[in-house]
């Protein structure tokens, strides 16, 4: 039981080594953690926001709205396919309503080439179906959604969000987003050491939708007021329009999206001087904009930016070389963050923020000042304890714990893990543990001493009868901590990560490498008396 | 080297003697604890209620004028605040309802906490936001249904866990002293009208993962002695058990009650009622292995006779924890 071959001392040691290394960049200040990272890889600890201080932000996908939006696309790709069709089909009463695409086909003999044209607008690239067709009447469509298709366009939809949500915090500079996907249809966004989020929110609340559409100018002002438009025509809100009514009617078809931008930037009005945004299209984009404004010229045209009309001027002559200015009562601020917006793309689904948590960083830098003075203060006294308690044992019992936390700090900077102020909570649970597995071996070995047991024999008893209990506290410890990660949410997670790696840790500091030791100094010494 | 003796050798401390009265006294005080989460009810945060919590410090004021202040917020027009100072005298905690329709349109929201904080910093310039949470009311509803099934399947799988590795008699005994601390926790919560957040969670799961420790320590004693004094009565049994672990588990607790008084008195304020419920639960835990999980196994009848099979759950477990020992 106290044989040790030598193999299994070297590979301890090195064990122990390891761990103690990749403990060190943790413990490191920054500036000296970042020379260091310059000649060897020194992964460290991330600490949580609530100790480095610092804004989260979780958002949630209105995902009902996303299915509108495929409904919509569905409905323009279908509306051109029948134009396109030889000959045409001409279709009427197409509506969108719950979830369905439904239309009709005037002509009845055109039904089975209008299924025909349909096919390859309702199958995926995989072959399978993303819409069901059924013909009910004879010649009345009807499309509906089918299998997995609004799921896969939802998981598109919010891994191309994460990916506009990074370009426009990185637009804003300096900052070191964490930017993650939670469940199916959420966005944990955290900036370290951001303690006003507002620009934040600003950036990324905005889906940035930009839209051209021709404004109705045949509308019925008194319709309009009341929220009514005509066929063909929608009712936006237009908060400043110099007519004063709280909205206005614009035409459906005939717009141009701006999601054709490869340029936008703040600038002056240099009529008014007031902040505006200038955009440029690509190419296609251009083209289209100039055949727009072409068509229209005296005519007035909205912009619209997340169905919301910013102003309605009028073309005065065509835009060709697809630069346009968009201005509308903003401020410098908010000129600026549209025009990141719309630099980094729209976003495909509407976010809205659920939770936010923001932390000062005088609090988080207090919060570990204190925490860490306190740990310190009471691992010390711990160490003195055992020390007094135990002697000898006492102090490989000490050796063993500063191991330990060593390298719970170094296996959490390997693994990437985030010290928060639950993982605390599991890194006293687990020293704790630490420390008790070594009470339970020494009170075990002075108990099998009294009774009379020569020193190897009390020694060798007094592990294996601890080591049962130690094991079972343990085992019910890992299984606790397993049944949180999966049950738990955010921080009783971090939680549950320190505690996983602390047992592990706790249980081969404190029994295994103790035992070693223990078992060198018996072999070298033979000692005939031992105080404990 | 003279070492130090926290207990003195071979107590014979008659504790079981009590058992009938602790066992009352606490049944009386888990009782007084619903009763006081009923009626009293918590103080949830916004982790599980939803709302809006500001963070201030007064960083030139020794005490947080909390009237003032609650009159202050409460005529800005969006409710009455719930207003707490926090650790220190200088710290307080503002909560707000949020405003009807905040759910769909995050602005509202916004728009209330900088007006409050934008009207606070107007009326004491030496006051220093730390932190704005804001969490919409279905993500509190996740948030406590997610924490409270963490904490009933911890409670629960560590429960089986020990029904496998002992006897029945003992998993049972094992889930009511759990529930006896987590219980009596709650109880302190109402009592003292600390805020219950998240974090509150975590320490209820430390305390739950260090009760369970002490009691399966004083379990392993005592099938250990069952098996090994086969006639003696099931009361000095226990006591045996106990007083022949008991300067592990005085050295224990007073080993991992050092840091966590030091939390309590020296450690960040935001923590204060986490470490407090830590330091709690770690008294209340090593009481209930005594009183509760060890005299729980005299009413359900365990005695030697629980261990008589051959090849029974001891024997194995005895192997494993060879083995485990031994030869890792």
């Amino acid at each position: 039981m106290l044989d040790f071959p030598r193999w299994r001392v070297w590979m301890l040691n090195t064990l122990i080594i390891f761990g103690v290394l990749f403990a060190i960049p943790s413990l490191l200040p920054v500036h000296m953690r970042d020379q260091l990272a310059q000649f060897v890889p020194a992964p460290a600890i991330n600490l949580g926001l609530d100790l480095a201080g610092g804004s989260h932000i979780l958002l949630e996908a209105d995902t009902s709205q996303l299915g509108e939006t495929r409904l919509e696309a569905l409905e323009d790709s279908v509306r051109t396919a029948m134009r396109r069709a030889e000959p045409q089909i001409t279709i009427s009463d197409v509506s969108r309503a719950d979830g369905k695409l439904s239309f009709t086909v005037t002509d009845v003999s055109k039904v089975d080439a209008a299924r025909t044209a349909l096919i390859p607008l309702t199958s995926n690239t995989l072959g399978s179906r993303d819409w069901n067709i059924a013909v009910t009447d004879g010649n009345r469509f009807i499309v509906t959604p089918e299998g997995t298709g609004n799921e896969n366009a939802l998981d598109q939809a919010m891994d191309t969000a994460k990916d506009v949500i990074d370009r426009r915090i990185n637009a804003l500079g300096t900052l070191e987003p964490t930017i993650i996907r939670q469940g199916d249809n959420r966005i944990v966004v955290q900036v370290p050491g951001l303690d006003d989020p507002a620009a934040l929110k600003a950036l990324i609340g905005k889906t940035a939708k930009l839209e051209f559409k021709l404004v109705d100018e045949m509308a019925d002002p008194d319709q309009t007021a009341k929220g009514k438009a005509r066929v063909g025509s929608q009712v936006l809100p237009y908060p400043n329009n110099p007519s004063g009514l709280p909205n206005i009617a614009v035409r459906r078809l005939g717009g141009i999206s701006g999601d054709k931008l490869v340029k936008a930037d703040p600038t002056f009005d240099s009529q008014t001087n007031e902040p505006a945004v200038t955009i440029q299209f690509d190419s296609e984009g251009g083209q289209r904009f100039a055949r727009m404004t072409q068509q229209n010229v005296n005519k007035l045209f909205a912009i619209i930016l997340d169905g919301q009309v910013i102003s309605a001027p009028q073309i005065r002559e065509p835009i060709f070389g697809g630069v346009s200015q968009i201005s509308g009562s903003f401020t410098t601020e908010s000129a600026n963050a549209l025009s990141i917006s719309l630099r980094s793309g729209a976003l495909p689904v509407d976010l809205k923020i659920v939770e936010e948590r923001s932390v000062g960083p005088d609090l988080g830098a207090d919060s570990i000042r204190r925490g860490v003075l306190a740990a310190v203060i009471g691992t010390t006294a711990i160490l003195v304890l055992m020390f007094l308690v135990y002697g000898r044992f006492g102090m490989y019992a000490n050796f063993a714990l500063v191991i330990n936390i060593a390298m719970i700090l170094g296996v959490m900077a390997l693994v990437n893990a985030t010290l928060t102020l639950p993982g605390i909570a599991g890194f006293v649970l687990t020293i704790g543990a630490a420390v008790d597995a070594n009470v339970l071996i020494n009170e075990r070995i002075r108990e099998e001493l009294k009774r009379g047991r020569r020193i190897v024999q009390a020694i060798e008893v007094g592990y294996k009868e601890a080591s049962r209990a130690i094991f079972d506290a343990n085992s019910t410890n890992v299984i606790a901590a397993v049944l949180l990660f999966i049950f738990g949410s955010g921080p009783i997670r971090g939680f549950a990560v320190v505690l996983m790696i602390g047992i592990v840790t706790s249980v081969f500091t404190a029994v295994t490498i103790t035992r070693m030791w223990v078992s060198r100094w018996v072999k070298r010494t033979r000692p005939t008396e031992l105080t404990i | 080297m003279k070492l130090l003796k926290v207990v003195p050798d071979d107590t014979n401390i008659d504790f079981l003697k009590w058992r009938n009265l602790a066992f009352g006294v606490s049944l009386l005080l888990m009782i007084a604890s619903i009763g006081l989460v009923a009626t009293k009810g918590l103080n949830f945060g916004v982790d599980f209620i939803g709302g809006q919590m500001i963070r201030a410090t007064f960083t030139q004021t020794a005490a947080a004028p909390v009237a003032e202040l609650r009159e202050t917020v409460g005529s800005l027009g969006f409710g009455d605040p719930t207003i707490q100072r926090f650790g220190a005298e200088n710290q307080v905690s503002i909560r707000m309802k949020l405003p009807a329709g905040a759910d769909k349109n995050p602005e509202i929201a916004n728009a209330m906490a900088e007006k409050i904080t934008n009207k606070l910093k107007a009326d004491h310039p030496d006051l220093r936001i730390d932190g704005v949470d804001s969490v919409s009311g279905k993500v509190s509803q996740e948030l406590f249904s997610k924490g409270v099934l963490a904490l009933l399947a911890a409670m629960a799988g560590v429960s089986i866990y020990i029904w496998f590795r002992f006897e029945w008699q003992f998993g049972v005994g094992a889930i009511w002293s759990l529930m006896h601390d987590v219980t009596l926790t709650f109880g302190l919560f109402a009592l003292t009208g600390w805020e219950f957040d998240l974090n509150i969670i975590a320490a209820l799961l430390t305390i739950i993962g260090y009760s369970l420790n002490d009691t399966v320590v004083v379990y392993d004693r005592i099938r250990e002695n069952l098996m090994k004094f086969r006639k003696m009565e099931m009361a000095s049994l226990l006591n045996l058990s106990v007083n022949e672990t008991l300067s592990r588990t005085v050295m224990t607790s007073v080993s991992i009650s050092l840091p966590l008084i030091i939390l309590v008195l020296f450690g960040p304020d935001v923590i204060f009622g986490f470490s407090a419920a830590m330091a709690f639960g770690i008294v209340v835990g090593t009481y209930s292995s005594i009183y509760q999980a060890a005299p729980i196994l005299i009413w359900l009848k365990v005695g030697s006779h629980s261990f008589v099979p051959t090849d029974d759950a001891s024997s194995k477990a005895e192997r494993i924890g060879e083995n485990f020992g031994a030869k890792p």
